[in-house]
């Protein structure tokens, strides 16, 4: 077996055998990045020799019976979390050359579980996209090509998409992400990987470079539902230096894995049928109530009366932080600065900020300050935020009549660069069936299903209560058993 | 009779509310561990928080909750117990996050009222309208290179409060007494020390002025002013420029104003339309502040005597006017020197002794009542001195002068000066007999009806004895002698 293929389950299991060294399992997936990434573009910085360092200190650890429960795993960084000494870009030029002082709370605790960091991974510009395609570093290639198109490049979702790519194509065994409206959930959906968003509080925001701090929230890639939540045990927690972090503590996920479904009842709600939905999704849809009931879980519909309304929530309340949060971004104590000898304040604001934020970013920044302007506050934000609550209500009604619910991770597969992508409104449609999760702070995990007609992976979400990610796995645990989802994507280490 | 100015259109009268800014005691700032002391290094108590650096979350200081719950109550004031931050988004070179986080919607502490205490012994009640918690910004000097701008982040995130007043003041003197009596509560609660010279304490002074029986007219903020003088000049500058718009046939427009104290008038900083839109929004970084019924009646039972309390007490139990009582109290460290006078002695001596010994060594020496000339245990000792009659009242002077100067025990000075006066009668009696024969003359005039020359003896009499000879006592053999 290459070394790449291990699922990090399979990789701890190894390790603690000795069959195979932490230097050997880095030095291999170095050696994948190697050949990869000059392709895919899936890190940004690649932190080679420190990770074989750290590798080597990983089984010095592990010989003195030391090891943490992640020790000598490598992994990827999506690029918005702060890491202490190396480069952090949040996938835009502002930030080109700024190396934190700093480590986030959630790779601090990576760290400290004995991770191996690889490199810090491509994402869209300040995490605000859908497709990689926003990021200044350049664009994600995903690893899966279509069966009769084999020369499209497709993208890898976003923005979380060098971190998905990353973990599909074997680059690494797991990898962080964020996810603000979908950023997990959509490209782990189009790389035929798991990924799951925790609910709102689960993991620490400290150190995470903020989008839209009411909906940002960090959570694991990897190749098996269970690797997530191996994974995502290590990462959450309550941490002090984050007001919003909750303050409970952390289950066994791993565990909850191999529980049964039976006499679940699971949720299908019926606005979740759109208008022009391909026809693979509905099936795709269909084939995954059918597994769950054949497990012996129970499927209820459900109404979610106000989910029409949390696309264009979502496209309010997300500008409006993000116009606030990257207000920093100012040229004066880090990042680029762009003056002329004889900049005012004022213009070096302006050159500095419109040289270093893509359209994308301008785009939202600008949407978000006119929603919060005097005179339009009321008709858009706060009529956003009381549609938000009403979207958390009709959550909270669902509750009590079913334990999970099941949807579609995306309304199709991966497209290609170029096909809609130069529509903003049309790219933001992919968040449909992921920002709701958001809005109501829901835990949602995304496991791949099944193939399109082009040979491309597609992906079923499964939304849970708050802080009851046990369920979610244990769904989505079951969902993958019944799949058995064997494909593999063209580009990938070891092939 | 109210206060007014007089234009050429007759009485106008002023309306004044303030906006005060008070620097919350304690350690570290209002979301960041860093520390708070003024006059440190240059950006030398700067956390990446405070420098707003990316991924970096505020954290609510418990203390700094404390200290405005605590002058919530000081103010007689509604403690809120669910409050909320907003960002108040706006860009400055010394504002890191590009916004401030403050509480514009939902204020901890609600409506209050303070007395202010007027020249002519009356007092008035004024509304406080809210007081809420925000950060401070930065600061921007620009004195230090010729093209180049320097910020030093220092009181970057530092906790303010902002205590907003109604606009119930209407002299200059109203809001000097005003400003007066708010600093001398936070300074008893400890909350703020309300130094305005270090910017510990500003005041955006509010501004219209109207004719007798109208509604309000248009308002204009003068921001910053940094001292209480400043803040009377300034609403004074500012309601005559108000009058002369106004009588010139114009209108008053709102803006900000600055008071130029230089030349005693305000100038414009920026009107209406160039008013920042600062977007406000709840900050999605915290919840919600929630705060226990009873932790706020912990705080409460723990507050210090407050200045009306204070005051009232000394006129109640030390018996001495209210005026006295007032200036006594105004500052804590007064109140407390005159405390450890009075305990155990006569309660008006120590008033005497305080507001005119003291406070004149305190003038003339320009010392403080924190850092005075004379200990409260020394001036204690000494009108110990003049109650068992070791010292006259005018040797208790002299013995006064001499502990300013040396900074010395009273006794010892007695002891070494042989100051100590005579109570010997047959000391006096001596120096007495001697008197009278050196002035037979006026013995014979003294007798023959010429009462007013009881005084010359009495003089003659303290003179030979350097001062010493106890008051009562030479009147007393006097009288004897001459009858």
């Amino acid at each position: 077996m290459h070394p790449t293929d291990f699922t990090i389950a399979g990789a701890v299991a190894a390790l603690e055998e000795g069959v195979i060294s932490a230097e050997e399992l880095t030095r291999a997936h170095v050696a994948a990045i190697e050949a990869l990434n000059p392709k895919i573009n899936a890190l940004i910085t690649v932190t080679a020799e420190h990770a074989i360092e750290a590798a080597r200190a990983s089984d010095a650890k592990r010989a003195r019976g030391e090891a943490g429960p992640l020790e000598g795993i490598p992994l990827a960084i999506k690029d918005l979390f702060c890491t202490e000494g190396v480069q952090t870009t949040a996938g835009s030029k502002i930030l080109d050359g700024f190396i934190p002082p700093y480590e986030s709370t959630v790779t601090a605790q990576l760290k400290r579980d004995g991770a191996v960091f690889l490199g810090k991974a491509n994402l869209d510009e300040f995490a605000m996209g859908s497709s990689n395609l926003t990021s200044a570093y350049g664009a994600v290639l995903n690893p899966w090509s279509r069966r009769n198109d084999p020369d499209a490049r497709l993208v890898p979702g976003g923005s979380s998409g060098g971190s998905a790519a990353a973990v599909a194509a074997r680059m690494v065994l797991g990898a962080t992400g964020t996810d603000t409206g979908g950023s997990i959930r959509q490209p782990a959906a189009f790389c035929g990987i798991a990924g799951i968003k925790p609910t709102y509080g689960r993991c620490s925001r400290f150190g995470i470079v903020a989008y839209a701090s009411s909906l940002d929230q960090a959570g694991p890639f990897a190749r098996t539902v269970e690797d997530c939540a191996v994974l995502l045990r290590s990462m959450a927690g309550h941490d002090p230096k984050d007001s919003t972090s909750a303050d409970r503590a952390v289950p066994d996920f791993a565990a909850a894995c191999t529980r049964s479904v039976k006499g679940l009842r699971i949720g299908v709600p019926k606005e979740y049928h759109i208008d022009g939905m391909p026809a693979e999704i509905e099936k795709l849809w269909r084939q995954g109530l059918d597994w769950l009931r054949d497990a012996g879980a129970e499927i209820v519909e459900i109404s979610l009366p106000h989910a029409g309304y949390a696309l264009p929530t979502y496209y309010i309340v997300a500008p409006a932080e993000a116009s606030s949060n990257l207000a920093r971004y100012d040229g004066v104590r880090f990042g680029l600065r762009a003056a002329e000898k004889e900049s005012d304040l004022r213009d070096l604001y302006e050159r500095t900020r419109a040289a270093g934020f893509g359209p994308e970013v301008r785009r939202r920044i600008m949407i978000g300050t006119y929603v919060l302007s005097a005179g339009y506050y009321d008709a858009y934000y706060l009529k956003a935020q009381k549609v938000r609550a009403l979207i958390a209500r009709d959550f909270r009604e669902a509750w009590s009549k079913v334990d999970a619910i099941l949807a579609p991770a995306t309304p199709s597969a991966a497209f290609a660069e170029g096909e809609g992508s130069d529509d903003p409104v049309q790219m933001y449609l992919n968040d449909v069936f992921t920002v709701t999760a958001n809005l109501a702070g829901l835990p949602g995990l995304s496991v791949p299903a099944g193939l399109d007609p082009q040979g491309l992976p597609l992906g079923l979400q499964v939304l849970g209560r708050p802080f009851d990610e046990e369920t979610v796995f244990a769904v989505g645990a079951a969902i993958e058993r019944a799949a058995d989802f064997k494909a593999l994507p063209g580009m990938r280490a070891g092939a | 009779m109210s206060y007014t100015i007089e234009g050429e259109t007759g009485p106008w009268e002023l309306v004044i509310g303030l906006e005060v800014h008070a620097q919350v005691v304690s350690n570290a700032k209002l979301f960041s561990g860093a520390a708070t002391e003024f006059g440190a290094e240059p950006n030398s108590q700067v956390s990446f928080v405070d420098a707003g650096f990316p991924g970096m979350l505020p954290v609510i200081n418990r203390e700094c909750v404390a200290q405005a719950v605590r002058t919530g109550l000081g103010l007689n004031a509604q403690v809120n117990l669910w409050s909320r931050f907003d960002r108040k988004n706006y860009f400055y070179a010394d504002l890191p996050q590009g916004y401030q986080i403050s509480q514009f919607a939902h204020p901890i502490i609600g409506t209050g009222q303070i007395d202010i205490e007027l020249q002519d012994g009356s007092t008035k009640t004024i509304g406080i309208t809210r007081l809420h918690l925000e950060q401070d910004a930065g600061k921007s000097l620009h004195d230090q290179h010729p093209t180049k701008s320097f910020i030093d982040l220092n009181r970057s995130g530092v906790a303010l409060m902002e205590i907003v007043s109604e606009p119930d003041m209407r002299s200059p003197e109203e809001a000097g007494a005003y400003l007066t009596k708010l600093r001398q509560i936070l300074r008893y609660l400890g909350t703020c020390d309300g130094n305005m010279e270090e910017g510990s304490m500003r005041a955006d002074v509010n501004v219209s002025v109207r004719k007798a029986g109208e509604g309000y007219r248009t308002r204009c903020e003068v921001k910053n002013v940094n001292s209480i003088r400043f803040v009377m000049q300034a609403v004074e500058a500012e309601a005559r420029r108000q009058i002369e718009v106004w009588e010139s046939g114009g209108t008053v427009e709102q803006e900000t104003r600055l008071f130029d104290t230089g030349r005693g008038i305000t100038r414009s900083m920026r009107s209406k339309e160039d008013a920042h839109d600062y977007r406000y929004f709840p900050d999605p970084d915290l919840p919600p502040l929630v705060i226990e019924q009873s932790w706020v009646d912990q705080l409460k039972a723990a507050l210090p005597e407050l200045p009306d309390q204070r005051r009232a007490r000394y006129v109640r139990d030390y018996g001495i006017t209210p005026y006295d009582a007032h200036v006594l109290t105004l500052e804590k460290e007064t109140a407390a020197y005159y405390e450890a006078v009075a305990k155990g002695r006569d309660a008006k001596q120590a008033a005497n002794w305080v507001m005119g010994d003291l406070f004149a060594a305190i003038n003339r020496t320009k010392t403080s009542i924190a850092e005075p000339p004379v200990s409260a245990a020394d001036l204690g000792a000494l009108l110990d001195l003049m109650a068992d009659g070791t010292l006259s009242g005018k040797l208790a002077k002299e013995v006064f002068e001499v502990m300013v100067e040396t900074g010395r025990a009273p006794g010892l000075i007695v002891e070494e000066r042989g100051l100590k006066q005579v109570t010997d009668t047959g000391a006096i009696e001596a120096v007495i007999d001697e008197v009278l024969a050196k002035n037979a003359d006026k013995v014979a005039e003294y007798r023959s009806g010429k009462d007013k020359l009881f005084g010359f003896f009495v003089g003659q009499t303290m003179k030979a004895m350097q001062g010493k000879g106890n008051p009562a006592l030479v009147n007393e053999v006097l009288k004897k002698k001459l009858a």
